[in-house]
């Protein structure tokens, strides 16, 4: 394989990072102001600074590797949906706070075992920021599973949207599982793992806490991906609309 | 020929002196030394190179600390400041100097409570976090997240005071 070959693997590889950080803490920043309750409020915008902090690490290291001139704004702010990396789950609408709160919660169970192996990592700067990173996710999974477990042992009322969310979003978690090539070249040269590798400890975890909820794990009877190649829900069109309209119509304006 | 700019005995005393001076923005009480965010200074002539450590990946007040550091060192005679930063080895509340635990407590924060390393920390499990008013160790967490990105929400159940604390990280 062709050294530029491995550079746009690994570059492609780190937006995928970079991204579900990004998208996922711009959705969470949705909340800010109308949190369900003061704490929630300052909980989910706190995650959200967390993961938008993570992605800029991560989109400057791509931006290095990249070494087109672009920096972590430009692919955060000039990249267009077909662009984009991250999965179809992280793009989901926050739809109510048991969608937010199940969502994030099968996120961070993946999110804490994707950097644990990160932290192993043969490439040293994608180390050093899983080894950051995981302290907040590990905090975060916390979170999103106390959560959870008030929810779905919750009410009547919060348990069946708890119930409803997993319904909704399961189809999702298949797609963070499964490897392709990009993950296969990663693998190959000790930067990652197979993410497949860790599939069942993340479904031990997510079991663990859905039995304490009284949830019922759901039947994988429906999957969908496509994000982390670039195709996408048409959801993620109109966050980037929102997030990146400001450096695009005014692309010279500086806090 | 001008006077030279730097004293020559103990320029590093000086800007670490200098540093020591230059606060956290979101807890003014602590300066980035107390709070382990300085991870090493180099002096070579009138040229300071400073290195500091982000606490949470996306600390908002890194920016403004990197510039505060700037002119401290500028501040303190050096004609020439860089600041990196540097992520490994990740930040821990094990860096806080033990003067920032007492500052922290004077103003009613709570300081961290046990070592990062410690196995209750990495399983997640809620420590004793002692009331920085009356001293009671009868608290209980509000909620994981507090009015900055490095600390909880905790309420005293003998005084009943609600108050900060620097969680454990």
């Amino acid at each position: 394989m062709t050294a530029a070959a491995q550079r746009e693997a690994l570059f492609e590889y780190l937006l995928r990072l970079g991204d579900n950080c990004l998208i996922l803490g711009h959705r969470l920043s949705e909340w800010c102001g109308k949190g369900p309750v003061l704490e929630e409020d300052i909980a989910l915008s706190n995650i959200a600074l967390d993961l938008v902090g993570q992605s800029t690490l991560w989109l400057d290291l791509a931006a290095t590797v990249e070494g087109a001139g672009r920096d972590a704004d430009a692919l955060a702010f000039k990249r267009d949906v077909l662009d984009w990396r991250n999965f179809l789950l992280v793009e989901q609408p926050n739809g109510d706070f048991a969608q937010t709160i199940v969502r994030q919660f099968l996120f961070d169970c993946f999110h804490v075992e994707l950097l644990q192996a990160l932290t192993k990592s043969a490439n040293q700067e994608i180390a050093n920021i899983a080894a950051k990173a995981i302290k907040e996710a590990v905090y975060h999974r916390r979170h999103s599973g106390q959560w959870v477990i008030r929810l779905g042992d919750g009410t009547e009322e919060s348990r069946t949207r708890a119930q409803a969310a997993l319904e909704q979003l399961w189809g999702y978690t298949r797609e963070l599982f499964d490897g392709d090539a990009i993950d296969e070249m990663m693998m190959q040269a000790g930067i990652a793992i197979d993410p497949g590798d860790f599939h069942e400890n993340w479904r031990d975890a997510v079991t663990a806490v859905l039995g304490e909820a009284t949830l019922t794990v759901p039947e994988a009877t429906w999957s969908i991906g496509g994000g982390k190649k670039g195709v996408h829900s048409e959801h993620l069109g109109f966050l980037l609309a929102e997030m990146q309209f400001l450096p695009r119509a005014y692309p010279d304006a500086k806090w | 020929m001008a006077e030279p700019t730097i004293a020559p005995e103990n320029p590093v005393k000086r800007l670490w002196h200098a540093l020591e001076a230059v606060c956290d923005p979101e807890i003014p009480v602590l300066s980035v030394v107390d709070l382990g965010v300085v991870r090493d200074v180099e002096v070579s002539g009138d040229a300071a190179v400073v290195t500091i450590t982000p606490t949470y990946s996306g600390c908002p007040a890194m920016a403004y600390i990197e510039m505060m550091v700037r002119d401290a060192v500028l501040g303190a005679g050096f004609n020439k400041a860089e600041v990196k930063t540097v992520l490994a080895p990740a930040w821990t509340t094990d860096w806080l100097s033990e003067a920032g635990r007492e500052k922290l407590k004077a103003i009613g924060i709570a300081p961290p409570a046990e070592q990062s390393t410690s196995k209750k920390s990495l399983l997640g499990i809620d420590p004793v976090v002692a009331c920085p008013r009356c001293g009671s160790e009868h608290t209980e967490i509000l909620s994981q997240f507090g009015s900055t990105a490095c600390k909880a929400l905790y309420r005293c159940t003998d005084c009943a005071e609600p108050f900060d604390y620097f969680k454990c990280l």
